[in-house]
């Protein structure tokens, strides 16, 4: 006779070892990490630029680097997907059109990050002559953060209820009203949790920016947006496998910081959208 | 604002389509200035569709289709603005929907969008609209409380006066007290009545009580027709088409 009562038990214990799977391994990338890079974290190492051959001093400009990246990114993406996303969610009926719309953003999100880099080394560093540049890297990684700020977008304009709407509408509000002044302050939390998300890859991804403004080793801040500029992914990449005898300690440190501004956004994320669904008032 | 003779709406051989489905046929009547007309029918009846249509609110639907005349003092309804349209015939929902705002701005609301800003008459306005509606004395010293925290009850009456603020012509009310208890429900059904001293009523009810209890005429529809149409005493009482009886007496429905 079977007892369900410890098949039950057997499938919980199941279920908690896939899950502790997941969780494990996270935990120990952030511990190795934490471990190997804490002792390298100084002030200096944190605002000096790079010496000895990236050897020692700080990694300051890549830091630098990649925060004006990121900021760069958002520009360009958040406005374009933004105006997307309104687009697809309130106004784009059920074609052929739109369907092909729909089905290019899926396809951009599935696009290798390395043919991001590709494409922005044809089209901004060599068609547009932007050359290198943190203008031509901001621009290949907006179109790569571009679909996830558009999903996420369009899914918080459409969670908001259509009724509200409809009560807009009703009282004689145009549609762009009802946009502006309901369905947009509403969605404002989840779309800001989309481009931080988004953010968050724009800092971490190496291969977009390999081709299109890393720079192997500049020790000063960019002067413009037509400069080269150092990134912390490129760097650790860098001192990881091109400069023979890095101390593992910088290697740690630089991962450490750069794993450290991801999660630290992830984390703003998490809040704003633990917040929102405690003021959730529907 | 008030034409006293009349008609305000008068409908012309109205068919409504949703896509293939045949949603309302040839339905002809007018309503009368400052009357409560009650529509009652099953669900499925089509009463709720007909009642979007007059505010054109039915046109943001995709397959939305419609043959026939609806005319508004004088106007074929498509050929107003969707926006003047809405701002004379009002519309209150079957459920409660309040806007995530404060009391004050929920009513404020729609005077905004039409663009009035000096804050006295704003002011002023949401007092007159909230006192209409039988809220005020509950609500005034919480105007700037978000709507969510009111009852239910409370909540259906701010909808009210927030269609009241942008002084309509007409009400359109579908179901409003659908969610309500009776106590809220009868505070409802007062305000309706006063209300049409100024304004025309068009009532959409599920329930039959509330349609004789209200109602100067009532409407019958079934299945997409309008079956009958007469004095809200007549049709309780020597109703024409046998139908009508039986939904009336509860015997389908």
């Amino acid at each position: 006779m079977r007892n369900p009562h410890r098949t039950q038990n057997i499938a919980f214990f199941l279920l908690l070892l896939a899950t502790l799977l997941i969780v494990v391994p996270v935990g120990m990338i952030v511990v190795i990490i934490i471990q190997k890079g804490l002792p390298a974290i100084t002030w200096q190492f944190l605002t000096d630029i790079p010496r000895h051959g990236m050897r020692a001093g700080g990694i300051f400009p890549a830091i630098v680097g990649t925060l004006y990246l990121v900021t760069g990114a958002i520009l360009f993406a958040l406005p374009i997907g933004l105006l997307a996303a309104v687009y697809l969610s309130e106004y784009s009926k059920d074609n052929i059109l739109n369907r092909l719309i729909r089905l290019a953003i899926v396809n951009l999100a599935g696009v290798p990050s390395v043919v991001y880099g590709l494409f922005g080394l044809a089209l901004f560093v060599v068609f547009f002559k932007f050359g290198a540049s943190i203008l031509s890297g901001s621009l290949t990684l907006g179109i790569m953060i571009l679909p996830i700020i558009i999903t996420t977008s369009r899914e918080a304009l459409e969670s908001v209820p259509q009724s509200f709407r409809e009560v807009s509408l009703s009282l004689g509000a145009s549609k762009w009203q009802t946009i502006r002044h309901i369905v947009l302050p509403n969605a404002i939390p989840g779309i800001l949790t989309g481009t931080i998300l988004g953010l968050g890859r724009a800092a971490g991804e190496t291969a977009p920016i390999l081709f299109t403004v890393a720079a192997f080793y500049l020790p000063q801040l960019p002067d413009s947006i037509f400069d080269q500029a150092m990134a912390l992914p490129y760097h650790l990449y860098v001192i990881s496998t091109q400069v023979p005898n890095v101390d593992e300690k910088i290697r740690y440190g630089t991962a450490l910081v750069l794993l450290a501004i991801v999660l630290f956004m992830n984390l703003v994320a998490i809040i704003i959208r633990y917040r929102y669904r405690k003021m959730k008032k529907w | 604002m008030v034409i006293s003779d009349g008609v305000k709406f008068d409908i012309r051989d109205l068919n409504i389509w949703f896509g293939p489905a045949h949603v309302l046929r040839q339905v002809s009547m007018s309503i009368r200035p400052n009357e409560i007309l009650s529509v009652i029918g099953p669900s499925n009846s089509g009463k709720t569709t007909f009642l979007r249509t007059l505010n054109r609110l039915n046109d943001t639907e995709r397959y939305f289709k419609r043959s026939g005349e609806i005319i508004f003092e004088d106007k074929e309804i498509r050929k107003f603005d969707p926006e003047v349209l809405r701002q004379k015939v009002g519309m209150v929902f079957a459920l409660p929907l309040s806007l995530p705002l404060s009391i004050f701005e929920n009513v404020a609301y729609g005077m905004r969008m039409h663009g009035k800003k000096n804050k006295k008459d704003l002011s002023n306005r949401v007092e007159k609209a909230l006192l209409e509606a039988y809220l005020w004395e509950e609500v005034k010293d919480r105007l700037s409380e978000s709507a969510f925290k009111l009852s239910g009850g409370q909540q259906q009456r701010l909808c009210i006066a927030r269609t009241l603020a942008v002084e309509p012509d007409v009400i359109l009310f579908d179901e409003p007290c659908s969610g309500l208890d009776p106590i809220s429900t009868a505070k409802v059904e007062d305000a309706m009545v006063k209300l049409k001293k100024d304004y025309t009523i068009v009532l959409v009810t599920n329930n039959v009580k509330q349609a004789a209890r209200v109602g100067d005429r009532t409407a019958f529809f079934l299945s997409g027709e309008l079956i009958e149409l007469n004095n809200t005493d007549k049709i309780f009482t020597v109703p024409k088409d046998k139908r009508t009886d039986d939904y009336i007496r509860g015997k389908f429905g």
